[in-house]
């Protein structure tokens, strides 16, 4: 009795510990903690930020179209007079939204796939595998041009856009990791007590195969933003008036040459943004896996 | 060897017609009627079935399909763009070299110039001259390459005027381009060929060479490259995917009338033909590239290679 109750709690103290490291790791580089910190700040600002500059999101004042950064307006006005900072900041609800939510749900249907193709092999491999290279024959941004076009405008057309041309890199990942995690002799110890395949999928494999996604899913936060915002930029995607970064972007690109300010400050938001997501992706690499510590 | 390419090659003509075929149903799917698009709204019914016909859009949708693959793939004909009734093909032909003048010197400037700085920051591991490269490949993987260009063409085209900000009417017009389009790859580039070198860097055989007392130069260019090229070969891959599908971004920046313009043009104006046309040429481009790519794998790597010269498989 005792021996066992040593056992686990030596097990939880490892886990823990292993936790505890990870942790430690990740608040150690400091590229995790610049990207952290600068997350936050963004995301902070984008959700209370607009209640505190003092305009409206639909404000506006003709006499002040274009015009560049003042006292009152820090980042200027856009080509209708509104006030640049209280449209950035609303706007970045939904580059953020989008890309967060388009990244995640690409990453989850694409790490399901990958770990049924590994996990099943043979034929069931062969054909989902086949099928992700036809998939993946087109490159992203491509794909997201035509599936905007073919749904159109708005907010979920082009999150389903941006999530089907960010599935099958996860997928392939993942089928990589279980291949090299399905021999060990865990998933064999598992399969000899009879578990479901379902549970030694999820239960058994998924968190043995889920760093690495962790890692590409963060990077492509950031990566589904700028594609975002290509797509606004060409005509697709969210168009003005609706604040996208993206739209911003493309109201502003009429006056590059009279009024680079129109295009500059939504171009730095979205540099900024994509910077801290690729920081703490690196951080987390790092943190998760010390041997490809630089 | 014979036998894995032509296995290779008849996988990649497979893909083409799959991506084919995606293309156009995604492109069918597009809300409204063709001939309706292109007559107005005031066309009368006659007029509209008239067009219909002639567009070949009255047809059931697999006949419409397996009509479009039949002219792809045996005919090699793309059809006339329902718009402009030029041939997407003589078109194409026109807009190819603008488009692979840019692709190509964009993705020769993006393994040359990010696999040296690649190199370069993983030799000086740790230095104030590795930091430096990260730092600055790190802003250029994150800004949006159409931003970009956006600055350079405000900064060398408007302020020092050094380049023309757009068009194609001189050679200089070409600089911009190739440059900003090429600097996300080269960022990405130089991120990926530094691990990879790192990987390597540490490894028993780069001591051994030391011990023994080898040039450092040596070292660096005989025993780490040839074994961190596999990482770098990849990304090199990706790079390409990713110029091919900046270039409809850049193209329209620039206002160079190349390929991606042309797709884009066909997609606000929803004419089947040209996007279609566009697509599957791309998708042939990059599928070729794949297939240079994958040879290039065999041939560096051993155990490839061995699997399909020697009679038995060797796993």
């Amino acid at each position: 009795m005792t021996d066992v109750k040593e056992k686990e709690s030596a097990k939880s103290k490892r886990k823990s510990s292993m936790t505890a490291e990870f942790a430690r790791r990740l608040v150690k580089s400091w590229s995790a903690k610049l990207g952290l910190i600068l997350m936050l700040f963004i995301i902070l600002a984008c959700l209370i930020g607009p209640y505190f500059t003092g305009y409206d999101l639909n404000w506006q004042d003709q006499s002040l179209m274009r015009a560049g950064p003042s006292a009152q307006h820090i980042f200027g006005c856009d080509t209708l007079g509104r006030d640049m900072l209280t449209r950035l900041l609303y706007g970045g609800r939904y580059s953020l939204l989008m890309g967060i939510t388009s990244a995640v749900l690409g990453a989850v249907v694409g790490i399901a796939i990958g770990l049924i193709a590994g996990y099943f092999g043979g034929f069931t491999e062969t054909i989902i595998m086949r099928f992700m290279d036809v998939w993946s024959s087109l490159p992203g941004m491509l794909l997201c041009i035509l599936v905007s076009a073919a749904m159109g405008n708005g907010f979920f057309p082009t999150v389903l856009a941006l999530t089907i041309g960010s599935i099958p890199g996860g997928a392939r990942m993942t089928r990589g990791q279980v291949l090299s995690e399905r021999s060990r002799e865990y998933i064999e110890a598992a399969e000899s007590i009879n578990c479901s395949k379902l549970s030694i999928m999820f239960k058994h494999l998924l968190p043995n195969v889920i760093q690495p996604s962790i890692v590409i899913t963060t990077m492509s936060v950031g990566s589904t933003i700028n594609m975002a915002a290509s797509l606004s930029y060409i005509g697709l995607g969210i168009q003005p008036p609706a604040p996208e970064w993206g739209a911003l972007l493309a109201d502003g690109k009429n006056y590059v040459t009279t009024n680079p300010h129109l295009i500059a400050v939504p171009g730095i938001a979205i540099a900024l943004t994509v910077l801290a997501i690729n920081l703490l992706g690196d951080g987390l690499r790092d943190a998760l896996d010390p041997k490809l510590r630089g | 060897m014979g036998r894995y390419v032509i296995k290779r090659v008849l996988w990649m003509i497979l893909i083409l017609v799959a991506a084919a075929i995606v293309v156009f149903t995604l492109m069918y799917l597009v809300p409204g009627d063709p001939a309706e698009l292109l007559l107005g709204v005031e066309a009368s019914e006659e007029v509209l079935a008239a067009k219909r016909a002639e567009l070949g859009t009255d047809r059931p949708y697999l006949i419409q399909l397996f009509d479009y693959l039949y002219h792809v793939f045996l005919k090699f004909d793309f059809g006339d763009s329902w718009r402009y009734r030029v041939n997407v093909m003589t078109e194409l032909g026109q807009r190819l070299p603008r488009t692979l003048i840019i692709g190509g010197f964009g993705m020769i400037l993006n393994v040359v110039v990010g696999t040296v700085l690649g190199i370069f920051a993983a030799t000086h591991e740790g230095k104030w001259q590795d930091s430096l490269t990260m730092v600055i490949a790190m802003v250029f993987v994150s800004a949006p390459s159409f931003w970009v260009a956006w600055m350079a063409i405000i900064l060398f085209a408007q302020t020092l005027m050094w380049v023309p900000p757009s068009g194609i009417s001189t050679w200089t017009c070409y600089i911009l381009p190739v440059i900003c389009g090429s600097l996300g790859g080269i960022a990405i580039n130089a991120r990926q060929s530094r691990s990879a070198m790192l990987e390597v860097i540490r490894a028993d055989y780069i001591t051994t060479a030391r011990a023994k007392g080898q040039r450092e130069k040596v070292v660096v260019r005989r025993h780490m490259l040839p074994n961190a090229m596999m990482p770098i070969i990849t990304g090199v891959g990706g790079g390409l995917a990713m110029v091919v599908a900046g270039s409809a971004v850049l193209e329209q920046v620039f206002s160079i009338p190349g390929i991606g313009q042309y797709m884009l043009s066909g997609v606000n104006q929803r004419d089947r033909p040209v996007v279609c046309g566009c697509v599957v040429f791309f998708a042939a481009f990059t599928s070729i590239a794949m297939l240079i790519m994958d040879l290039c794998y065999a041939f560096l790597d051993p155990r490839i290679k061995a699997q399909y010269s020697s009679g038995r498989k060797v796993k």
